[in-house]
């Protein structure tokens, strides 16, 4: 085994098209179990801690769209090694779904390590921060020596644990709107560190666009996102003036949306859970994180 | 490969490092420092839990070749059997060692907590400490263990 340790983005893409093969590795947390249980032996290991390019934050208008004309949102692109602790003290206000997701993962040892380009690399349908990454609707940037592209998050699942990356591209960063609106994330486990989610889910309140964003993990093979709820709670919150009115949320549009998060689920019987049992506990999760965001919308009421 | 590190202080060097072999299997193995415990090799348990560059990692999950000229201090590095850090003199008196395994990743975990928090209160402390496992279930006398070295460290309750 070769062990990789590019000191630019220009060499790490130059040695991942040389060795498509070569395993990324920042934080470890999933790599290295894999390498100490003997799971996964690679030629080369593609170490990317000491990519200064990967560990940055920074906002601004979208990169398609640099003068803002035609969506003034604000845009967050954080690039692929920052840390899930980094997430948590510095991006709370921007990305709190995400960070609120990120105060979940692991323990404090797994946060100072984590990142969220790992995650997303990993792919796996339980990974903590696929739910908010859905509900906000971001996108992944992909970059090889022939360029760069973004993917829409809806394309980059395309299997339980394989992303729309290919061989030769690095994930170098995560593009998301700053939120404009109430975000919300809630995972169900057996104890509250250390915990691989029996199924988790992530909210995301748009009323500057009047929409809705719904992620859920540990669902299906891959995260998925429940459109058909998005959907319904968009129009519902619409028809009945409740955007403007902020009025207290009518229970049937809570119960209704809770169902319909949980019709988006195919879930698996596990060693975790049944499927049963997921799909009961989103519709608590769906109904729970709603009342809270909605909670805040109207908290926040100027 | 060989991999240089600062390790407690001193610049350490190891030879013939395979790559894929993780920074405690270093630490342990060829650098002699056997203080940090090789249990889940997962990250699950905090028994590795050490300093990299001033933050508390397992260093199971930690690739040799990412410790390449970074700092790093494991238990061996606060305090000796002469001459305990407060927090390992805590742990004894308040009686929070039982078979001993877990008690190295605790104690870097809990220096890192009270250098951040010199107060914390009973559910910071469970956060802070929610990566490392006992085994033994002692984590009563471990709780009573970090807020004796917080009171002691405050100056309110001396040794």
């Amino acid at each position: 085994m070769e062990f990789l340790a590019p000191s630019s983005l220009a060499e790490a893409l130059e040695a991942k098209a040389a060795h498509p093969d070569a395993v990324p590795i920042c934080g470890g947390t999933d790599v290295m179990v894999e390498l100490n249980f003997d799971r996964r032996r690679p030629d080369h290991l593609l170490d990317l801690t000491r990519v200064p390019e990967l560990a940055e934050w920074s906002v601004g208008a979208h990169p398609s769209d640099p003068s803002g004309a035609s969506d003034a949102s604000e845009f967050v692109r954080l690039g692929a090694s920052v840390t899930y602790a980094r997430v948590i003290r510095e991006l709370s206000d921007r990305l709190p779904g995400l960070a609120l997701a990120a105060r979940t993962v692991g323990s404090p040892q797994i946060r100072n390590r984590g990142t969220v380009g790992g995650n997303l690399g990993a792919a796996s349908p339980a990974g903590d921060s696929h739910p908010p990454l859905l509900a906000g609707g971001a996108e992944v940037e992909l970059s090889s020596v022939r360029g760069t592209r973004l993917v829409p998050i809806d394309d980059f699942f395309t299997g339980p644990k394989q992303h729309a990356g290919a061989p030769d591209e690095l994930i170098t960063a995560v593009l998301s709107r700053a939120t404009t609106g109430p975000q919300q994330f809630s995972k169900v486990g057996t104890r509250n560190a250390m915990v691989i989610a029996v199924t988790s889910l992530g909210l995301a309140l748009h009323p500057d666009k009047g929409t809705v964003g719904v992620g859920i993990g540990s669902a299906a093979p891959t995260p998925v996102r429940a459109s058909d709820a998005e959907g319904f709670l968009a129009a519902a919150l619409d028809e009945t003036g409740l955007w403007q009115s902020r009025n207290a949320l009518p229970p049937s549009v809570a119960t209704e949306f809770a169902v319909k998060v949980a019709d988006a689920a195919a879930p698996i019987d596990d060693v975790r859970g049944t499927a049963a049992y997921r799909k009961h506990a989103l519709t608590v999760l769906a109904r729970r994180t709603l009342t809270w965001a909605w909670d805040d919308y109207r908290g926040s009421a100027a | 490969m060989r991999i240089t590190a600062h390790v407690n202080g001193e610049v350490k060097q190891a030879d013939d490092v395979w790559p894929g072999e993780s920074l405690l299997h270093v630490l342990r193995e060829r650098m002699g420092l056997p203080g940090s415990k090789n249990a889940c090799e997962q990250g699950e348990c905090g028994s590795c839990t050490v300093y990299l560059d001033g933050v508390p990692v397992c260093a199971c999950l930690v690739a040799a070749g990412q410790a390449e000229g970074r700092e790093i201090v494991t238990v061996e590095g606060l305090g000796t059997p002469e001459d305990l850090h407060p927090v390992q003199q805590a742990f004894l008196d308040a009686g929070a060692v039982q078979c001993g395994f877990c008690t190295p990743g605790l104690i870097v975990a809990t220096h890192d907590l009270l250098t951040r928090d010199p107060g914390p209160d009973d559910a910071e402390i469970r956060e802070a400490l929610a990566g490392n496992l006992c085994r033994c279930t002692g984590y009563v006398k471990i709780i009573d263990a970090v807020q004796l070295a917080a009171s002691r460290q405050r100056g309110e309750d001396r040794p």
